[in-house]
């Protein structure tokens, strides 16, 4: 039986992975089919496997077999049922309350962390000697980082009209700017060929046993 | 042909040629070698430098749908970690990261002759809700935020937690990343917070993103972008892998597509000739 499975699993993937390619030549129904069971299923999926591997365990559990101890757990609850106050059109805003909660809290948490990270040791790790370095190579890569930063910021400093020689490093900015923008697009093409590689993988390897 | 079913025609051709073009080298390696580059280097010399019998936490923060860019490289990472001694914890900040790793785990036990033991060399302690929270309150206590693993075995019960209290008891953090929550978070808390060194691997099309975290404050020490970068650990442990075979296809498209891009811009320019062309010859 689960030797059956697995044969069913396989043929069942390279059906759904051909119905999704053939949108390539042109939208039909398999490809719907295959759009909407992906959607439903992983809708289905998700929500099973957050009341089991997180209600469940986190609340339900807890509040069941241990509720002297978690009394608290009442609150995540309460905002938890007003969360679903947003079915009812007429109820709605009892749903804003546990979203301000949640908001207000995810931004206080992240703003420190992200203002050390992403802006302070940013800033720091621009700031550097490039001539503590003995090769040739770091010290240009390090004036090019600083140049680089201070041109491609000052690309986006629109409180002064950008001519005549406040333009200069502007466009130097826009230089550093586009190479990446290229350098991205360059990885985003590696990552969807990676997807095409891994999809027909499967189609050859597992499916027809053309690759061993 | 009116131009809008030439350029559907066009289209369809170009889709075709590529899937030839990355299905022939799938079956026909043509053993293309790949160059390592420093980013990898630094991530792999993190892992090498590490003492034997250090306990690491290998982050599993990505699903099924990226698992043919970061499942190579957490392989790739897991077997020069079990190489040079280390005792692996495995997280996931994504809910189906925990079976990622479990996948990752059984495939390179193959390598091991299965005689690395659960608990004593590795552990799985499955996903957490909560991202950064999560990983701070892992830095406070990690039996409070693990306290069972994935098979429900108690946190104080596995040998190789005996001692690691917090986050901070961990020797590095490796996040294989598809976003959020993910290598960013982990930058944020364990390096930034309790500096712990982090290495990341991430999918290519992020891989840009985290390339500024690779500086001299070593907020990230090293990353791996992408397939390439999984093929080019792979090399470095001596052994060719799935991404080391998947770069010949990759390499095969990355030709066709700068020829397409090419074709496309002598075509651009000799329609925009030509239309010039007409409006002079109109005037």
């Amino acid at each position: 039986m689960p030797e059956f499975m697995a044969v069913l699993g396989i043929w069942l993937g390279a059906f759904f992975t051909l119905s999704i390619f053939s949108f390539l030549y042109k939208d039909n129904p398999f490809y719907k089919l295959a759009e909407q069971i992906f959607v439903g299923l992983s809708a289905g999926y998700w929500l099973i496997y957050s009341i089991f591997n997180v209600l469940v365990p986190n609340l339900i559990t807890k509040l069941f077999f241990d509720f002297g101890n978690n009394i608290i757990l009442l609150v995540p609850l309460a905002l938890g049922i007003m969360m679903l106050f947003r079915i009812i059109p007429s109820t709605q805003w009892v749903s804003r309350y546990p979203i301000a909660i949640v908001v207000g809290t995810s931004a206080a948490i992240a703003m420190l962390r992200t203002m050390q990270t992403n802006l302070l040791t940013q800033v720091t790790a621009t700031m550097v000697n490039p001539f503590q370095f003995s090769s040739p190579v770091a010290i240009v890569g390090t004036i090019l980082v600083i140049l680089g930063t201070i041109c491609g910021i000052y690309f986006f400093y629109f409180s002064k009209k950008q001519e005549g020689i406040y333009a200069v490093p502007s466009k130097i900015g826009i230089w550093f700017l586009m190479i990446s923008f290229g350098a991205s697009f360059g990885y985003t093409v590696m990552a969807r060929i990676s997807l095409l590689i891994g999809r027909l993988d499967f189609l050859l390897r597992d499916w027809l046993h053309i690759i061993k | 042909m009116t131009s809008i079913n030439r350029t559907v025609l066009e289209r369809r051709i170009v889709f075709l040629v590529l899937a030839i073009a990355v299905a022939l080298p799938l079956v026909f390696p043509l053993g293309l070698k790949t160059q390592v580059t420093p980013l990898t280097e630094k991530a792999y010399d993190l892992v090498e430098s590490t003492p034997a019998g250090s306990v690491v936490l290998l982050s599993f923060d990505y699903d099924p749908s990226t698992v043919t860019e970061l499942q190579p490289m957490a392989q790739a990472v897991i077997e020069h970690a079990w190489k040079k001694g280390h005792r692996i914890i495995a997280t996931a900040m994504w809910p189906q990261g925990s079976q990622m790793a479990d996948m990752a785990f059984a495939d390179v036990q193959g390598k091991f002759d299965n005689s690395k033991v659960y608990g004593l060399d590795y552990v799985n302690l499955g996903y957490k809700v909560g991202g950064m929270v999560t990983m701070q309150a892992m830095g406070r206590s990690m039996e409070a935020v693990y306290p069972k693993d994935m098979s429900g075995l108690d946190y104080k019960d596995i040998p190789m937690l005996t001692g690691i209290k917090s986050l901070q008891n961990v020797k590095y953090v490796f996040s294989f990343s598809a976003g959020d929550p993910g290598l960013t978070h982990w930058i944020m808390v364990a390096k930034d917070k309790y500096d712990i060194p982090v290495a990341g691997g991430t999918t290519a099309v992020s891989a840009p993103g985290f390339l500024p975290f690779v500086n001299d404050q070593m907020q990230l020490h090293g990353l791996l972008g992408g397939l390439k970068a999984a093929a080019e650990y792979e090399f470095l442990l001596g052994y060719e892998g799935a991404a080391s075979l998947n770069m010949n296809p990759q390499s095969v498209a990355h030709v066709l597509i700068l020829i397409l891009i090419a074709i496309g811009n002598v075509k651009a320019w000799r329609k925009r000739k030509s239309v010039q062309q007409e409006a002079s010859k109109n005037a």
